[in-house]
Parts: structure tokens; C-alpha cells; sequence
């Protein structure tokens, strides 16, 4: 594993200037309540082997997007698939927008390419995309968890607690992704039985903290979230939407957006609006495969956040 | 003999006359018809609605294109129109406004992008 850390920033400029494509997703290892990500492809398995338990993070699949700079999304998130079961995760999370335009065709075809792959246990929550004009129906239909009504749920695993979120509904004219006062009440409930021990992993759509505002990377309510997240000791909220590699560090609080299957988005205020960068051309796509951008917080009780993505 | 030309002119330039009262009638028609059917076009380009804010008068169809590479949704605040299904690019959405009003929407995948239609 390459550390980069916070003084080479200038470096991690450089790369998400010229950052282009989109990846296959993230393995996680969760080595003694630390999470560590690692590049999905040659040396993960042996850095995997003193890992308690390890997930990858697949996310922004678009299934049904047909232009440049990628016409055959179906093909990048196969391959993306067929990396991830080689590591054998215990689980896999994709962080969002299965689809492009939430049709039912698309909801199946990825379901199709994922039971396909055989890897295991899937868990999801749905993008902004997926719930375009029913407020999701077909999408929990499909994929959803059913032990709230609102959709939102959480698990154990390995002494970790995980936690999925939906920000993508509901959202108002002028406003950013939105998680409500529901599933705010219900978050709050689930997190005070546990110890501050205990390592915590979010995951949603949408960045819970505020990429760019301005092109709607953010969640309106995300502040109050994370006053109940505080008091633990390893925090990691693991978001996809933007397409790109962006994180932040709040004491013990570690935000990570994910690289998308399908397509690169430019980097925040760059251009006039987060579409997909076309410029990139498809005998490049690959090129940034294996970039790795990893920094680590030392927090108090010297629990460690690692992180690193790739293509 | 004079007389009979002249007649037999007379005829002629009424008949242009009629035509040319035609061509008139019609292109009137056509006139006539276009206030009534006259399309009002907001363009979505840039994750932007362009014009931001556009007076109409009653019964005025106004028409969203997407000319964006990302789909967007025209979704009416306050639900006081029928939101479009999503809108890939190059893909356009109608509504008729019979009211007098304000009418708020945005893009239900990106709340960010908002727009005003006021109908007078």
C-alpha cells in the first residue's frame, strides 16, 4: 500500500485534474477496527490475509447509459464484478445509481450481471437515479431491505456496525440530497446501543458532507447525522454520485466518495455542470487503472483510517 | 371595342383581386392560429433551465428540451403540475398552463437546478 498523505495534496490535485476514468471499485479490510482500502487487483489477496474481514465497494453502475465517453457500461461493471469476486469479499456494497433512468429493463439487467458474477452478498442503496418517477418502487422491489419502512437498515459484521442511508428521496426545489427527520430519529436509535468502541461504517449515495453545494454534492441535513456519529472512535461514510475520489477528514469522522463503473464526472466546479466528462477517450479508460490515493488520520484511541482506490 | 377591353380588364383585375384576397385570408388564418398554439421552450442545457424565469399568458403550452448529456426531471414544486417522466437527452416535456400563476419547479434528480414559470 502507497500512503499519500495530507502535504502532498498538490499531488492529489495533479491527479484529480487529470483524473479521468471511472474504477472498479474498492476493496475494504477491516484489520483490528481500522478499514483499509486496496486496490482490486494483484497484491490484494496478500494484503488481505491478516484482515478480519474485507468488503469491496462497487458504485455509480448507470446501467442504461449509451454515450461517450463509455457506451458499454454493462461491460465495465462485468469486469469490475469479476475483480471484486476474486478477492472474495465477505460482502459487496454498491453505493448507488444502479441504473440511469430507473427502468425496470435496467433494473434487471443489473440484477442480471450481478447474480451472474456470483459475489456473494450484495447490499445497496439506491441513487438519485434509480428513483426517478416512483420514488423508488421498482428499486425496492428489487433490491430492498425490508426491515424499515423507509428502507434504510443496518447490520453486524465482524464487531463492526454498518449502516445504510437514503438521501436520494424526497428532495426539495433549491435543496441538496435529504435524509429526513424519519430516518434522522431512526439513526439515532440504532447507533445509542452501541459502544464508542465499536467501529462504524456508513454508506450512501449522496456525500454526507459538503463536496460542492453548488452542483448539489451534499445532504441537506448530514450535520445533525453526524452529531450522533461523533462520539465513536472510527467513523468511515463511504458515498458514491460524484464519480471521482474526494475525501475528507473530521476527527474521527473519514468521508470517501467512490470512482463510478460506468463513467468519470469532472472534478468539483470544473465545467458548467457535473455531466459526464466526455474528453476522455475509450483506449484511455483503462490507462488510470491502479492510481491509488490513500491518507490516514491518527485519531486519539490511535485507531487509523487507510484509504485507497482505484481504478 | 374599347368598352369590351375594358370590361374584359375590369374581369382580370377582379379576379387577381379574389386571389390575392386568398393568399391574404389565408396567411391571416395562419396568423391567427399561431398565438393560440404558439410554443414557449425552456432549454435545459448545462444543469441549468434556460430561461430561468418565464412569463406566458394563459393558456400557453410551454415545452422543456433536454439537451443535456445527463437526464433531468421537470418536477412541479408543490406538485401544482404533472412532473415529466425523466428526460434523456433530446427528449422534450409539454404541460398547458390554464391558470394565472407562479408556477416553481425543479429537477428532481438535481434539486439544484430550479426554474419559475409565471403565467399572467
Amino acid at each position: 500500500m502507497q500512503d499519500v498523505h495530507d502535504n502532498q495534496a498538490q499531488g492529489r490535485r495533479d491527479f484529480l485534474k487529470c483524473m479521468a476514468w471511472a474504477g472498479a471499485g474498492t476493496l475494504w479490510l477491516m484489520k483490528g477496527g481500522v478499514l483499509h482500502a486496496q486496490p482490486l487487483g494483484d497484491g490484494a489477496q496478500a494484503a488481505a490475509r491478516d484482515a478480519s474481514f474485507s468488503f469491496a465497494q462497487i458504485s455509480d453502475s448507470h446501467i442504461g447509459f449509451h454515450k461517450a465517453p463509455n457506451t458499454d457500461v454493462g461491460a465495465t461493471f462485468k469486469e469490475a464484478l469479476a475483480l471484486v469476486k476474486k478477492q472474495k469479499p465477505t460482502f459487496v456494497m454498491h453505493t448507488g445509481d444502479l441504473t440511469h433512468l430507473s427502468k425496470p429493463e435496467q433494473f434487471d439487467t443489473l440484477a442480471g450481471l450481478v447474480q451472474g458474477a456470483n459475489v456473494g452478498r450484495v447490499f445497496y442503496v439506491p441513487g438519485e437515479h434509480d428513483v426517478i418517477g416512483d420514488n423508488g418502487a421498482e428499486y425496492f422491489r428489487r433490491f430492498g431491505e425490508r426491515q424499515q419502512p423507509g428502507g434504510w437498515y443496518s447490520f453486524d459484521q465482524g464487531g463492526v456496525h454498518f449502516v445504510a442511508l437514503i438521501n436520494v428521496l424526497n428532495l426539495k426545489a433549491g435543496g441538496l440530497g435529504s435524509l429526513g427527520a424519519d430516518q434522522l430519529g431512526w439513526l439515532k436509535n440504532d447507533l445509542a446501543g452501541l459502544s464508542s468502541e465499536t467501529p462504524v461504517v456508513v454508506f450512501a449515495h449522496m456525500p454526507l458532507w459538503s463536496v460542492y453545494p453548488q452542483w448539489g454534492w451534499g445532504t441537506d441535513d448530514s450535520t445533525e447525522a453526524m452529531s450522533y456519529l461523533r462520539r465513536f472512535g472510527s467513523v468511515s461514510v463511504l458515498n458514491g454520485h460524484i464519480h471521482q475520489i474526494q475525501q475528507k477528514v473530521e476527527g474521527t469522522i473519514t468521508f470517501y466518495t467512490a470512482r463510478s463503473t460506468a463513467y468519470p464526472q469532472p472534478a468539483p466546479g470544473v465545467g458548467p455542470g457535473p455531466g459526464p466528462l466526455q474528453t476522455v477517450a475509450p483506449d484511455a479508460l483503462h490507462r488510470y487503472i491502479g492510481i491509488r490515493d490513500v491518507r490516514h488520520v491518527q485519531g486519539k484511541d490511535a485507531l487509523a483510517v487507510t484509504e485507497e482506490a482505484l481504478s | 371595342m374599347t368598352t369590351l377591353h375594358a370590361r374584359h380588364a375590369h374581369w382580370m383585375w377582379v379576379a387577381m383581386l379574389f386571389v390575392a384576397l386568398g393568399l391574404v385570408r389565408s396567411a391571416w388564418a395562419a396568423d391567427v392560429a399561431l398565438p393560440k398554439a404558439k410554443i414557449y421552450r425552456v432549454e435545459i442545457h448545462g444543469f441549468a433551465f434556460s430561461p430561468k424565469t418565464l412569463s406566458v399568458p394563459v393558456g400557453s403550452r410551454v415545452t422543456w428540451l433536454n439537451s443535456d448529456e445527463e437526464p433531468h426531471v421537470v418536477t412541479s414544486a408543490g406538485s401544482l403540475f404533472t412532473s415529466s417522466k425523466a428526460l434523456d437527452t433530446g427528449d422534450s416535456f409539454s404541460t398547458t398552463f390554464q391558470k394565472p400563476g407562479t408556477y416553481a419547479y425543479y429537477c428532481s434528480i438535481h434539486p439544484m437546478m430550479v426554474g419559475t414559470i409565471i403565467v399572467q
